[in-house]
């Protein structure tokens, strides 16, 4: 007895928060509970999946690696002609001169490199083909990986959205749920940009027209600048020729903040750098006064203004027509930092927060009406049996939501059709039991004995078909992903719920109501 | 009360010549319809795609949303009326294009056009076909494991590999019954209707659990019956309680069918066919196939 209404009590102590939207404090100190999470799909938000290019990251660690080994073959006066990263993690090396030094270099230095073959061109020239260990390979990959997830853990941190979930999903997939967010194109935007920062001099010697046609000089590239025409609203792609390497990433981004131009009013991204970025920084600018510096976003120029002088104290800025929301969203990826690999979103769902009320109103309403039929149904069916019956699934019901609550799963649309087909075994276990009273009694059994076989002989039967269909939720758990699991989840503790109040809280109530109160007369 | 008279004695078994045949008859109804159609209708979820819900605020005719598609060239956009009259469901089931530019263009196209009209955008669903795919592979992979636990279970509890074996072949006969009437229906397979079959899947080995529990109560009662007989009185004793279970749990479903709202109302539909089939199934399929294969056995020893 006191068992049965501690373990009542306290289910629907956990249960209350849900209900209840105010509780005081202590509540929760003394409670280990919350309220039920809702899922996406009943509270509203967005559920995305990314998959992380990590190919993508080993390709630029290997493209490094070459620009590293061609200036220390250089540095090393060893004449290198063609030096290009391959397929397959490859780089092809062609050099010439003392064979003992460069091979030494790479021992030395390129640990990480693989020699594959090393064929004698013409005179003294050698071709060599790398591999990058594929040791090295999955470090990589498995960096940019873990990375990626920093890095937009940090995004949505700045960004602010309550309760978000940031998991890693297999092995390249994160999985990010974001609950009530109202915008949601805004947060992939956020999300899912790359924002790799770079400094690059413009190629003023090299022929744009030319590049243009094709003949873009060694060691150059094009890349292009968005304009949008303040007239026409229409936005006009400025190619430019710039050179290939990369003087300087966002990587040594301090800060990045919103600032508001005061001459034209319009909003731009003021930027920090840190002790390494700023003499860095001061270091270029001092190299390479009245030339050409453009500021590069995920492959877009933003602008290329003329150094006009050595610039010292760490600060730029980025400006390019931006909107506030723009510019605040530039500044929070820039502050949180470069994802290391693009990522590509494989999966989008949102569902506005109406349309989760409709569902959450919608469920309630049918619940409701439900639950009023099956109680009135087992009432007109089993008289005062039916009432013991309907306090059996009435406490089955706080069991879940209580231990749903405890838990902290997650319901969702199939996790309330788990929710439904415990109901039913439920009432299926009251029907059994009682029946199997009526035929026992039938028999001309006493009371007592009619009770006593009646449970007796159901249980088993309970046992099996909830057992059997408890193995499959726990196979489907183990087996299954997302939406089949959150139906596993719900009918699992359904049916444990269900096996104790069918079987022993209702048997409790029989045997107090023929033992105690020594009723003669069963109303079944 | 008593909804079925105690002493009923219904030749259940008896008829098992001609529910043999309405079973085979429904089967290939349902695999017809599925192979004519050519595979079972996937939603997004599975196969990938866009799918995006709309409400105006005023009102839009569907021809209009559907030119506001075709004139960003997407003529082979689904559109159509979701629940209320200002809703609308389009769907759009490409895979080979960038699917996230798409939903942006999509939904960009949609506000400026319908600027007035205070549209919303409740839902969106982008999906790459690699997770469709991914989803469908893993359900399948579960529940088939599910089954073979299921058998495993049945089997020993029962102590006879018929058991389990009447029981998931009865379960497949529901599946393939439900599937067949979703493609009748022209249903769209989607999460909601997975959540559906693995409902039908519980309810009906629930159903088959039950009988046979009874007949191996029986089996020791009347050691000199047949089987056949063992069978049919089991499921005439235990009558009563499943027309009351699937009775009130059909009760469920039917308000669910009518106050569930559209997501919900798909939903109610199947799981009412599957219920049908998981009540017939445990009485016309699980147990003639664990007497068929008795009798095999039991034939296999004397010969």
């Amino acid at each position: 007895m006191i068992l049965y209404t501690a373990v009542t009590l306290f289910a629907v102590l956990l249960f209350l928060p849900t209900v209840v939207s105010e509780l005081p404090s202590w509540y929760f100190k003394v409670i280990p509970t919350e309220k039920i999470h809702l899922g996406l799909d009943l509270q509203g938000g967005m559920h995305l999946v990314l998959e992380v290019e990590a190919e993508k990251a080993v390709e630029s660690y290997l493209e490094r690696i070459k620009n590293n080994l061609r200036e220390e073959l250089r540095d090393r006066g060893i004449p290198v002609g063609k030096l290009e990263r391959e397929k397959n993690n490859q780089i092809v090396m062609e050099v010439s001169g003392d064979k003992e030094k460069w091979e030494k270099l790479i021992s030395q230095r390129y640990g990480i490199l693989q020699e594959l073959s090393t064929t004698p061109l013409e005179k003294g020239i050698w071709r060599v083909t790398f591999v990058l260990d594929p040791r090295q390979v999955e470090q990589v990959k498995k960096n940019a990986i873990d990375q990626a997830l920093e890095t937009i853990r940090n995004r949505i941190d700045q960004f602010g959205v309550s309760e978000p979930e940031i998991t890693l999903q297999g092995v390249d997939r994160i999985l990010i749920q974001l609950p009530g967010i109202r915008d949601p194109q805004r947060a992939i935007n956020l999300i899912g940009r790359t924002a790799l920062l770079e400094f690059k001099l413009v190629d003023e010697e090299g022929n744009l027209e030319e590049a243009l046609k094709g003949n873009i000089p060694e060691g150059s590239i094009i890349l292009y600048q968005r304009v949008v025409d303040p007239k026409t609203g229409g936005t006009k792609k400025i190619p430019w020729l710039l050179k290939e390497k990369t003087l300087m990433t966002g990587e040594v981004l301090k800060d990045a903040r919103v600032a508001i131009d005061s001459q034209f009013g319009e909003p731009y991204v003021a930027l920090e750098f840190d002790d390494i970025g700023a003499k860095l920084f001061e270091q270029i600018t001092g190299a390479n006064v009245k030339k050409r510096l453009a500021i590069i976003l995920d492959d877009n120029v933003y602008s290329a203004p003329v150094i006009q002088e050595k610039i010292g104290g760490g600060r730029a800025q980025i400006t390019g027509r931006f909107d506030m929301k723009e510019a605040s969203d530039l500044a929070i990826v820039l502050r949180a930092g470069a994802l290391p690999a693009p990522v590509k979103i494989i999966e989008q769902r949102s569902v506005g927060p109406s349309l989760g009320q409709d569902s959450i109103r919608k469920g309630i309403f049918s619940t409701i009406v439900s639950a009023i039929l099956i109680v009135l149904f087992m009432i007109f069916y089993y008289r005062g049996a039916g009432v013991i019956a309907n306090i059996a699934l009435i406490l089955n019901v706080l069991f879940v939501l209580g231990a749903l609550a405890i838990f902290r799963a997650t319901l969702t649309l199939p996790g309330i059709a788990g929710l439904v087909l415990s109901i039913g075994m439920a009432v299926d276990a009251n029907i059994l039991i009682h029946e199997r009273i009526k035929e026992e009694l039938r028999w001309g059994k006493t009371i007592r004995a009619a009770i006593e076989q009646g449970y007796h002989r159901a249980f088993v039967t309970i046992i099996d078909s909830n057992l059997t269909t408890l193995i499959a939720a726990l196979f489907l758990y183990q087996f299954g992903t997302g939406p089949v699991r959150g139906f596993a989840v719900t009918l699992s503790i359904g049916i444990l719920a269900n096996i104790f109040t069918a079987v022993y809280v209702t048997r409790w109530v029989f045997d107090f109501l023929t033992l105690r109160l020594k009723v003669k007369r069963l109303s079944i | 009360m008593e909804i079925i008279p105690p002493n009923a004695r219904f030749d259940f078994i008896g008829k098992k010549k001609y529910t043999f045949w309405i079973s085979i008859l429904a089967i290939l109804v349902s695999l017809g319809s599925i192979f004519l159609q050519g595979g079972l209708r996937y939603g997004v979820d599975f196969a990938g795609g866009i799918l995006i819900q709309v409400r105006f605020s005023k009102g839009v005719e569907i021809s209009e949303v559907r030119r506001a598609m075709e004139e960003i060239g997407l003529k082979d956009a689904m559109v159509q009326n979701f629940g209320e009259e200002n809703e609308f469901l389009i769907r759009l089931e490409k895979s080979a294009m960038d699917l996230e530019e798409m939903s942006k263009k999509i939904q960009a196209s949609l506000q400026e056009r319908f600027k007035e009209k205070a549209l919303e955008i409740r839902r969106v669903e982008v999906v790459g076909p690699k997770v469709g795919k991914d989803l469908k592979r893993k359900a399948l992979w579960a529940i088939g494991l599910s089954f073979l636990a299921m058998l495993v279970y049945v089997a020993w509890r029962f102590k006879q590999v018929s058991y389990g074996l009447g029981g998931i072949v009865a379960l497949i006969h529901d599946i393939i019954v439900t599937f067949g009437a979703i493609s009748i229906a022209r249903l769209e397979f989607s999460l909601s209707l997975m959540a559906v079959i693995l409902t039908i899947i519980g309810f009906s080995i629930n159903d088959t659990i039950v009988i046979f529990d009874r007949v191996r109560e029986n089996i020791k009662k009347m050691r000199k019956e047949s089987l056949e007989n063992i069978f049919n009185t089991s499921i005439n004793e235990t009558l009563g309680r499943t027309i009351l279970t699937s009775g009130t749990v059909m009760m469920v479903v039917i308000v669910l069918f009518f106050f569930g709202g559209p997501v919900i109302h798909d939903f109610a539909f199947t799981l009412m066919i599957g219920l049908i089939s998981g009540t017939y199934s445990t009485i016309y399929v699980a147990s003639p196939v664990v007497l068929f294969w008795n009798r095999l056995i039991s034939k296999k020893r004397k010969g």
